[in-house]
């Protein structure tokens, strides 16, 4: 059943973009990650405009880490104290980050840098993700310990000035890396529609040192707030948002999830990890080749005007 | 009748007799009905083939029509302002270099006839009256001069190519059928992606390669429905739509999770 999507202006299967919402939504169940970097990809794959798909997508992980915030709050697995911090920057990262799209779009370089970016983060994260659970599992393997990071060892963040208490957290750090960090998601988020939650969720166990009971957690708020004021600030700004589109992909997604994360708590983690791993890697391969590889068609259109 | 009205159709009768001396002693007339004016596009609309039926007739009683026509008809819809990019190798990738806005040209552009219209009349005859895709005048801005191209222009040639291939121009040797030597039938294809707005519709007849006679129709494409009150609120009012949208999603997320409340 054909139906036409009114902002990205073309007719799509219907039963195509639910079926890509329910198998995105189930990996990001599965993993506990919001998918925006699986699902932005496969709508330009499959011809809508990259500018539209980041846009749309953006509300589409509004909604899929919604669901997963208020299930995390339930638990009361949120650290609302540092949620705000990183909030605070994410908003006006992803200001920027609109900012720099629009910019971006009008010079005709909007496509390559999305191209060039995803290439970059995807296979630099994919391949530590794959390192990671190979070393896990050649230990386990030979049937040694894993080295255990010291719970109380610190690094260079912890020497900056600005120090604060998160209570829920049961940390104690500077304020500067917080503000860096929550700039930097909703900056990257904004300009390239992932909501970030695979990049955020390492970036505060490694610099932050914030205990797995409450990462996941204070990343899905994190989450829903850049990806909800993205999807505003994308309205506003650049009248992107297809509204019917996110509104397909939601309802995929969101039921999609269910069925991911019971999935995902019968599997191992350092085989959960690989297999993300592989998969983020796979996606950045793809668009190297995109990059790479001699378009069929050097000659492309873009609308400017229309009466 | 008025005196005034008496004179008024004198000057008209002695205007048309003068203007019958100096036309050809054949003339002919073109009457033209298309089959519906207004196309509204929804949901499922997927293209539609509207169907144009027209007569040649004699200009006057008992002038003579001659054997063969030839029927050029140009359907040009509203118009835009589009930019083609070409990308080139740059350090391994393939990067957008270059690229020349076509301002103001058709979104639609239909070029219907019985044959190939290079058939139907000489190259100079088809470029004074913009006969055929090579012929459209195409207005490109280069620098700040606003020019249309040799038909050979790269840019020119790429632009047409991507628009065929879109659907978007199409030039079509057998859209029109000659049902007898004086009635005939043209197909006008609207693809699904057809843009909103009044296209004009340019009926040109022509005979042993000159133009003989032309007519004017038009249509009008109108998106109804939900789709167009969505791109409507999109572009008129984005911070409202996009409120709203976030809304949507927040809404949406939150049904999942109470639908699927496991505890």
């Amino acid at each position: 059943m054909q139906i036409y999507l009114p902002i990205a202006d073309l007719p799509v299967n219907i039963f195509l973009v639910l079926g890509m919402g329910l198998a995105v939504g189930f990996i990001s169940g599965m993993f506990g990650i919001g998918g925006g970097f699986l699902m932005t990809p496969l709508l330009i794959f499959i011809g809508i405009s990259p500018a539209v798909a980041v846009a749309s997508v953006a509300s589409h992980i509004a909604a899929s880490s919604f669901t997963g915030a208020i299930n995390y709050w339930r638990k009361r697995a949120v650290d609302i104290q540092l949620a705000m911090m990183l909030l605070a920057a994410g908003i006006i990262g992803s200001a920027s980050g609109v900012w720099l799209f629009t910019m971006l779009r009008a010079v005709d370089q909007l496509d390559l840098v999305i191209g060039l970016s995803y290439v970059t983060l995807l296979t630099i994260v994919g391949v530590i993700m794959i390192n990671e659970s190979v070393q896990a599992e050649l230990r386990a393997r030979r049937g040694g310990r894993a080295t255990l990071r010291r719970p109380g060892s610190h690094n260079w963040v912890h020497g900056l000035p600005l120090k604060m208490r998160f209570k829920r957290s049961k940390i104690y750090v500077s304020a500067i890396p917080v503000w860096g960090i929550g700039f930097s998601i909703g900056f990257i988020g904004a300009v390239l529609g992932i909501g970030g939650g695979f990049l955020l969720v390492p970036m505060l166990i490694y610099f932050l040192r914030v205990p797995t009971a409450t990462v996941i957690g204070t990343s899905m708020v994190m989450t829903l707030v850049t990806m909800t004021s993205a999807t505003v600030m994308h309205a506003a700004t650049n009248h992107l948002v297809d509204a019917v589109l996110a509104l397909i992909l939601m309802v995929g997604g969101v039921i999609g999830a269910q069925f991911g994360a019971h999935t995902g708590q019968r599997m191992r983690a350092e085989r959960l990890r690989l297999l993300l791993g592989l998969l983020v890697f796979a996606v950045g391969m793809r668009f190297a080749y995109e990059l790479v590889v001699k378009p069929d068609d050097l000659y492309t259109l873009r609308l400017v005007a229309s009466e | 009748m008025t005196a005034r009205g008496a004179l008024t159709l004198a000057i008209a009768a002695a205007l048309a007799l003068a203007a019958g001396l100096t036309r050809p002693a054949m003339a002919e007339r073109l009457v033209v009905s298309l089959s519906n004016h207004r196309v509204a596009v929804t949901s499922s609309f997927t293209g539609e083939d509207l169907v144009l039926f027209g007569t040649i007739e004699p200009d006057r009683p008992r002038t003579a029509l001659r054997n063969a026509y030839d029927l050029v008809v140009t359907v040009t819809g509203p118009r835009q302002t589009l930019r083609t990019r070409r990308k080139e190798r740059v350090l391994g990738i393939w990067v957008n270099v270059d690229s020349r806005e076509f301002v103001r040209v058709p979104s639609y552009l239909g070029i219907l006839s019985n044959r190939p219209v290079t058939e139907i009349a000489p190259t100079e005859t088809l470029r004074r009256l913009q006969v055929g895709l090579n012929h459209v005048i195409l207005t490109q801005r280069i620098g700040t001069d606003f020019a249309d191209t040799v038909p050979e222009d790269p840019f020119r040639v790429a632009f047409i190519t991507l628009e065929k291939e879109g659907g978007a121009y199409q030039e079509s040797p057998t859209a029109v059928t000659f049902l007898t030597p004086t009635v005939f039938r043209v197909a006008i294809p609207l693809a699904a992606n057809a843009p909103t707005g009044n296209y004009a519709i340019d009926v040109k007849l022509f005979a042993g390669g000159n133009l003989v006679s032309r007519t004017n129709s038009a249509l009008e494409v109108i998106k109804a429905g939900f789709e167009q009150y969505v791109a409507d609120a999109a572009h008129d009012h984005g911070l409202i739509y996009g409120l709203v949208a976030a809304a949507m999603a927040l809404f949406i997320g939150w049904f999942g999770s109470v639908v699927f409340r496991r505890d």
